[in-house]
């Protein structure tokens, strides 16, 4: 196999408040190949957001990369200057956040904003640039692209703007785009749209795509591979059917089981997962899900478990997992 | 258990009573829940963790103790003009006080020295420091008074009711205030006067001082909009919450959703903004006394005392300083203290 | 655009006429008049000059006669500075006053502005504490006791300074910095506040995704944002300056308006105090309809209704 174009050695992140030290990543691994689309799926503040903004360098002033490695297309991300990051941003990877509404700068332009990222990392004129812009908007699905260029973000809609968003973020035709829940702001029929529109683009432009969501539709329609995260950990890792047919994590299974299913002809009671996120400023010493896992064991309270390979892409932290292996293990000594 | 202490357990390292489920008291020892605290109690505690704004209300106490308490212990009144003690330095004695002394007699020193009537400086810079923080108490408490009431019922009301009643808002809001302050200090010394001398009951109005009421009463004519505006857009926001309407279900009357749902709601705020009224109303007071206009001889105020000082300036500089530092260091408490309340219970305004 | 601007004229001549009437009858409230100051006149002069002035007939009709030549642009001649109009007297003063108060403004913009940018880029840090202290007990310094203490350091200790009137450039150097003290102290904690504010909006962090680098993240996506709040400060500190320029005048006596304002006041010189208070009144409404105006026009973000 070639070079992975992502690859995130057992990186660990610590924002360091006054409140003392959120643990924020611990020992997250991801490998991505070029085309590859990832979902990061997990619930607010379980580290995927954060995972996607250390690739591109935008941790607050206070987080810190306190161990690991990042290499992204060739660059050891972790070691490089802010200089060097610039030129990254942008133009090899890029980004769509969650909010359209707030993530366009309100007093320039749509045409200033785009064109200002083209500029940036190429050598186009202020005409070519605009003429850029002009095609990009067309291409993310925007009617007339030469009225908008002169609108102020506050005179497009929230679906509209994530479209610019869009437009402003495959500017330069990026190896890798992250998206950051890039529809959890929108209505439900625009995101589909947006969502459509992504799928569309992924196949016009060769380039990966890292989806980070709390939906688990949105990753079963569009994401190859699926990392589920939970308190800065991937407690599984694995093929979209892998986790959607066959969990092996208890989180996973919950997640699964919090869903709807308009298809099911008898009627599934929806379960929600008990209890709250763990506190990352004390993570408990064992697995952090224990507290709120149906099939807590003692052990489980105690340690972190290791990652059971179930198939080679297909891996899980869990002591079930291992209670199986052990119990094999008894029986065939 | 020995293996507990081993970073990376092996499976085989693993007892078959580890596999066993944990009940629940064992899993709820796990979960570490932060205290939950209520606003009050945590906007408290993050005030009382801020040095700077628990060193300013230390040092405001300390000048309330000096400017109401101090004064009723100490030898020498404010108006007592002393004989022979003229333009004297901090810690000097006249010759008749040096001749006391030598007689074996103790006399209290003049700490911050006399002033070209005799009149003890420490006496009157406690009695300008009284004044300053009279002004700026009532001044903001009626404010708020005012202010609150006005705001709280254009909000609330909304519509017609509102929109009138902002326009005022907005027209006394653009009237540039020190100009007919300016007039109105002049203006309201006469009828107040008539008042104190000649009708019966209103004796108590020389007692205070009539530059001391006309201030009071410019004050709530004028500065009160500020505040109106932001509770009524404080209630304007509170007004769509649900529990209002709950309230309003359960057929509670306007009173009662004015009183104990909005403006208990809107108190952050509210307490935040007449902190911060307090000393813009000592700096407006001080100003007005210094060209003249503010509180009336022989009551000292600190802008009529910094005032008096440019005579002598270069002879007796400290005559200036004295009243200068101590409303500086009033105000500057003040300014402090507000902005510790602020970031303690309106976290919203925080940057 | 249009009707938001007629709505604001219509509302600020509306303000202006009920500060005029306000001064008008609050004026007549003053007893003793123009005259008495003088070595007492007797009842034959006082009586013809009253009438000269019009100051015989009932109030009600005078403010009518005032009312009708105000609207033909006429404020009369000064009661107490004979001979001079009071439009002379106020465009003299306004000229001395509105350069020593644009001067202050300038500087307290061009000094406030940068200071707190660079607080806010180094929170936290050593340079932000200092730039914050110093503008703590910059706002907590009123103009009098400035004006006081650098008069009695520059002119009176160190002979460097000019202590009256407005003769050459150092005359202007203690009046400025005494009025654009606070001002300067003021916009750099507000330029502080909202640059921290914006630094922390999420179009901040779209701009580091593109790869922009700190000087263009700074000058160009964070500053235009940032400076909102200073413009909409405008309209205050022209108010604080006018306030200001009433003391720092009397202070290192500059024949500026806001002396004659005060002067007019304990002089009961009528056509003056009323001609005073509608221009500077005038001046401070129509500044701030022009400070409102240009904000909605940087902010693309307001409708203008």
């Amino acid at each position: 196999m070639s070079e992975p174009l992502l690859n995130i050695q057992h990186e660990r992140l610590s924002f360091f408040t006054p409140a003392g030290e959120v643990k924020a990543l611990n020992d997250v691994t991801i490998q991505m190949y070029q085309g590859d689309v990832l979902g990061i799926v997990g619930e607010s503040g379980s580290g995927k957001s954060v995972t996607a903004y250390s690739i591109m360098g935008l941790i607050a002033h206070n987080g810190k990369i306190i161990g690991g490695t990042i290499d992204f297309n060739g660059h050891r991300i972790n070691e490089l200057t802010e200089k060097e990051m610039q030129k990254i941003r942008g133009n090899e990877v890029s980004i769509i956040f969650q909010d359209p509404m707030t993530s366009l700068n309100p007093v320039f332009t749509i045409g200033n904003q785009i064109t200002e990222v083209i500029r940036l990392h190429t050598n186009k004129s202020k005409k070519e640039a605009l003429e850029r812009a002009e095609e990009l908007l067309n291409l993310v699905g925007i009617n007339e692209p030469k009225k908008r260029l002169k609108q102020y973000p506050h005179e497009l809609s929230g679906g509209m703007r994530q479209r610019v968003m869009i437009a402003m973020a495959l500017a330069c035709e990026p190896k890798l785009l992250i998206a950051d829940e890039p529809t959890t702001a929108l209505d439900v029929t625009i995101q589909a749209q947006i969502l459509e529109l992504m799928m569309e683009l992924r196949q016009k432009i060769d380039m990966s795509i890292i989806m980070i969501t709390h939906d688990l539709g949105i990753v079963a329609s569009m994401c190859d591979k699926i990392a589920v995260m939970y308190a800065g950990k991937i407690v599984e890792y694995g093929k979209t059917e892998d986790i959607f047919y066959n969990p092996k994590h208890e989180y996973t299974r919950g997640l699964l089981r919090s869903i709807p299913v308009l298809t099911e002809k008898e009627h599934r009671k929806l379960v929600p997962i008990e209890g709250t996120p763990v506190d990352l400023l004390n993570p408990p010493k064992g697995c952090p899900f224990a507290p709120r896992c149906n099939s807590c064991m003692k052990i489980c309270l105690r340690e972190m478990p290791e990652y059971t390979y179930i198939t080679e892409d297909h891996y899980s932290a869990c002591w079930l997992l291992q209670k199986e292996a052990y119990m094999k293990g008894g029986e065939n000594s | 258990m020995s293996h507990e202490h081993e970073k990376k357990p092996f499976s085989l390292h693993l007892d078959v009573s580890d596999f066993l489920p944990a009940d629940k008291e064992e899993k709820q020892s796990l979960v570490v829940m932060r205290e939950s605290v209520s606003f009050w109690r945590d906007g408290v505690r993050r005030f009382r963790k801020n040095k700077i704004a628990m060193a300013s209300l230390i040092v405001i106490i300390l000048i309330f103790i000096f400017s109401f308490i101090l004064p009723s212990f100490y030898p020498y009144g404010y108006e007592q003009q002393i004989r022979g003690s003229e333009n004297l330095r901090p810690m000097q004695y006249s010759e008749a006080e040096l001749a006391r002394i030598e007689a074996g007699e103790k006399v209290f020193p003049h700490i911050l020295g006399t002033d070209n009537l005799g009149r003890d400086m420490t006496a009157r810079l406690m009695m300008g420091s009284r004044i300053s923080l009279l002004v700026g108490l009532v001044a903001s408490v009626l404010v708020l008074i005012i202010g609150s009431i006005y705001g709280a019922i254009a909000g609330y009301f909304g519509g017609k009711v509102d929109l009138i009643m902002m326009r005022i808002v907005d027209i006394i809001y653009t009237v540039p205030d020190i100009l007919i302050i300016i007039l109105l200090m002049v203006t309201l010394k006469y009828p107040l006067q008539d008042l104190a001398s000649n009708v019966p009951g209103f004796g108590w109005i020389s007692d205070i001082g009539i530059g001391l009421i006309s201030i009071f009463i410019v004050f709530s004519l004028l500065y009160w909009v500020g505040m109106a505006r932001i509770v009524r857009g404080q209630i304007l926001a509170l007004k769509e919450q649900e529990y209002v309407t709950a309230a309003r279900a359960l057929g509670a009357s306007h009173r009662r959703i004015i009183g104990k749902h909005l403006l208990t709601n809107c108190m952050g705020p509210l307490i935040v903004t007449t902190t911060l009224q307090i000393p813009s109303a000592i700096f407006t007071e001080s100003f007005l006394s210094f060209i003249g206009i503010g509180v009336q001889a022989p009551m000292p105020s600190l802008g009529s005392m910094a005032s008096n000082a440019i005579g002598g300036i270069s002879t007796y500089p400290y005559r200036l300083f004295e009243p200068a530092i101590m409303i500086s260091l009033i105000i500057l408490s003040f300014n402090l203290l507000g902005d510790g309340l602020r970031d303690a219970f309106d976290p919203k305004l925080k940057n | 655009m249009g009707r938001y601007i007629v709505k604001r004229v219509f509302l600020a001549v509306v303000t202006i006429w009920l500060v005029a009437t306000i001064t008008f009858f609050l004026m007549f409230m003053i007893p003793g008049g123009p005259f008495l100051a003088e070595k007492s006149p007797s009842p034959a002069t006082l009586e013809a000059l009253n009438r000269k002035y019009g100051l015989d007939q009932p109030v009600i009709v005078q403010y009518k006669n005032y009312m009708l030549n105000l609207l033909k642009g006429e404020l009369g001649e000064s009661i107490k500075q004979r001979g001079r109009t009071v439009g002379d007297i106020i465009s003299r003063g306004f000229k001395v006053s509105a350069r020593v108060g644009g001067i202050s403004i300038l500087v307290s913009v061009l000094i406030g502005v940068p200071l707190g940018c660079v607080a806010a880029l180094n929170r936290g840090k050593w340079l932000d504490n200092l730039i914050m202290v110093v503008a703590t007990f910059g706002i907590a310094v009123p103009s009098f006791v400035i004006s006081t203490v650098l008069m009695l350091i520059f002119s009176i200790k160190l002979d460097l300074l000019p202590t009256y009137g407005l003769t050459s450039w150092q005359h202007y150097i203690m009046p400025v910095i005494a009025l654009s003290f606070y001002p300067t102290a003021y916009i750099s904690r507000l330029m502080r506040t909202s640059m921290l504010d914006v630094l922390g909006q999420d179009y901040m962090r779209t701009a580091k995704a593109k790869g922009l680098s700190q000087f263009k993240m700074l000058f160009k996506h964070a500053l235009r944002n940032a400076i909102l709040p200073v413009v909409t400060y405008l309209g205050p500190l022209i108010a604080y300056t006018l306030t200001g320029s009433f003391v720092v005048e009397k202070i290192f006596t500059i024949p500026g308006l806001g002396n004659e304002f005060i002067s007019s006041i304990t002089g009961r010189d009528y056509t003056m105090i009323m001609g005073t208070t509608i221009f500077l009144a005038s001046l401070v409404i129509i500044m701030n309809l022009v400070v409102d105006i240009a904000y909605k026009i940087i902010d693309p973000r307001i409708k203008l209704k």
